[in-house]
């Protein structure tokens, strides 16, 4: 599956606009405000210039838009809060980790990414607040909650081979 | 005794533009007519004579037109501004003989003498580029395929201001030839070098400002903006023109950072400045004038929706896009002002304040409305005209059916477009 092109036009003193023309031939765009906010916009079939749709979106609802919209996420997000910005994930440790019969502390998550690692799903049961001398296992999922640069960061982490 | 009355005045006015704003925010319209309606009122042969706060007023005034080029100029990258000079150029020079044609033929016709001619040319010729990116936002036409078109032809007024400005500034101080051509050349010596200098060394000059803490970035940047805007009037280039420079010539980072630091006060000194144009008009002065602007507005809207339909073509945009182009151009609002503010406070034709006044009120209100319903209009008149060509063509000869297939299919075409 290629990258789909997306075309750039300067919109001087408003932003960037981005434009996408899917293969059903509907065409999308994307305006990039210089202040973080995004105004999404869907072309009209009988009037190829104008929009049909045009929603502004603050930087933390294209956040959340574009959760809904990742085809390939990694996990499933269970709290997403966009006022507090705020992310929180299952993350996987594969079998052969680097961590598996490693201790928590050792992945220095909190100084490193500034996430916390809120429990541990370990077959059945669930070990909440995991201590820093708490022994991972390959196959364990870690819920980790941070912001969501930590939490990306915290899965770059754990998931060294 | 005399600070505690101008704490009351100038506070009253602050008050009573704030309520204004807040009422023109209700009714989703520009609040720039107000402001100006404000000033009439509070002015000369007004409602409420004012007297401590008038010089704080005039300086008030003053840092208004400097931070409303400033932030003009950090709108646009020097990029923005090469690149648009560079595809668009023709689109500037119709849209700068249809608009400013008019206004120099109406000075000209009232016997106003040929610096007001140039005065009015500005005031008729440059769009209103603040109240155009809120029209279309309102309007969800951010998105639309001749909104470039239209930021384009604002870019290139805003970058002709540069240039307009101070031959405007020689021509009101009464320069010769001579001193006027050193002044422009000056002028466009500054910009070319500051319009170099930000396309290969932006990234130093904003090194330079930078600064972490928004409270040394504000300090800076104003400090530095009024500093060059001064350095400007000395040399009889005009302040705007250097606040402008400074604008351009900060990108990336700082300009963001110095955007969001410095819209309040914009806001702020941009409303004194237009409560200060209307303090120096009289109102009385208004209904003599009210004509010539009402056919002026006319005549210039219909040749703004001119050029912004020629534009649109030219960069390949269907009809309706043209007439849409078209259409939101027509507002006209603070540079309208700041033109006029200048020929006024060098004291030429009296008439001149209040004609500038009456036709930025006229359009700055009717502009949202022509941005809005150019194109249905045109499109009913077109589908109008297409109807009472197609019978005649019938009553001519009647057609086979496949020819009347045909001519459905082009009456659904004519209606589509």
């Amino acid at each position: 599956m290629p990258a789909s092109r997306l075309s750039r036009t300067p919109l001087p003193g408003i932003g960037i606009r981005y434009d996408l023309t899917t293969r059903e031939q509907q065409r999308l765009s994307v305006i990039a405000h210089r202040d973080g906010a995004r105004t999404l916009s869907a072309y009209r079939s009988d009037d190829p210039d104008e929009c049909a749709l045009s929603t502004r979106l603050s930087s933390g609802e294209a956040d959340a838009l574009i959760d809904a919209l990742m085809p390939s996420h990694h996990s499933p997000t269970l709290l997403h809060t966009t006022d507090l910005g705020l992310v929180a994930e299952r993350v996987l440790l594969s079998a052969t980790s680097h961590w598996n019969g490693r201790l928590l502390g050792e992945t220095r998550m909190r100084t490193e990414t500034g996430v916390s690692i809120v429990a541990v799903l370990r077959r059945a049961d669930a070990i909440p607040s995991p201590a820093p001398d708490f022994r991972l296992a390959g196959g364990d999922t870690l819920i980790v909650i941070g912001t969501r640069e930590g939490v990306e960061t915290a899965a770059t982490i754990l998931g060294r081979e | 005794m005399h600070s505690a009355v101008f704490l009351i005045e100038f506070g009253a006015i602050i008050l009573a533009l704030g309520l204004l704003g807040r009422f023109a925010g209700r009714f989703q319209f520009s609040p720039i007519p107000l402001y100006l309606l404000a000033g009439l009122a509070f002015g000369e042969g007004g409602l409420l004579p004012l007297g401590a706060s008038e010089e704080f007023v005039a300086i008030g005034a003053e840092i208004g037109v400097i931070l409303l080029l400033l932030m003009l100029g950090l709108e646009y990258t020097a990029n923005d501004l090469v690149s648009n000079l560079k595809t668009q150029y023709p689109a500037g020079l119709v849209d700068c003989t249809l608009n400013a044609l008019p206004g120099a033929i109406a000075a000209l016709l009232m016997g106003w003498g040929p610096v007001a001619a140039v005065v009015l040319a500005g005031v008729t010729w440059i769009s209103s580029s603040g109240v155009i990116a809120k029209v279309l936002g309102d309007l969800g036409r951010l998105g639309n395929r001749e909104t470039p078109v239209i930021l384009s032809v604002l870019v290139l007024e805003d970058l002709a201001m540069a240039v307009y400005l101070p031959i405007i500034t020689a021509l009101l101080a009464g320069v010769g030839l001579a001193a006027g051509s050193l002044t422009l050349a000056i002028a466009l010596g500054a910009a070319g070098i500051v319009l170099f200098i930000a396309v290969r060394y932006g990234r130093l000059i904003s090194r330079f400002v930078s600064s972490d803490d928004p409270e040394k970035l504000l300090l800076v940047v104003l400090g530095l903006t009024i500093l060059v805007a001064g350095i400007a009037q000395q040399l009889q280039v005009s302040a705007a023109v250097g606040a402008f420079l400074v604008g351009i010539a900060l990108s990336g980072e700082v300009a963001e950072g110095a955007h969001s630091l410095l819209a309040p006060l914009r806001d702020l000194f941009a409303a004194v400045f237009f409560v200060f144009f209307g303090l120096h008009t009289d109102p009385s002065s208004i209904p003599p004038v009210l004509l010539p602007a009402l056919a002026l507005a006319v005549v210039t809207a219909l040749t703004k929706i001119a050029t912004g339909y020629w534009a649109a073509r030219r960069a390949g945009v269907s009809v309706k896009g043209r007439w849409r182009a078209g259409g939101a151009l027509v507002a006209r609002g603070e540079f309208s002002i700041v033109i006029a503010g200048l020929a006024v406070a060098a004291g030429i034709e009296p008439s001149l304040g209040p004609l500038a006044t009456a036709y930025v009120l006229i359009l700055v209100i009717v502009g949202p409305l022509t941005a809005r319903y150019t194109q249905p209009i045109a499109g009913y008149v077109g589908g109008v005209l297409a109807r009472r060509r197609t019978p005649a063509a019938e009553s001519v000869q009647v057609p086979a059916p496949r020819d009347t297939a045909e001519a459905l299919d082009g009456q659904d075409a004519a209606d589509r477009s």
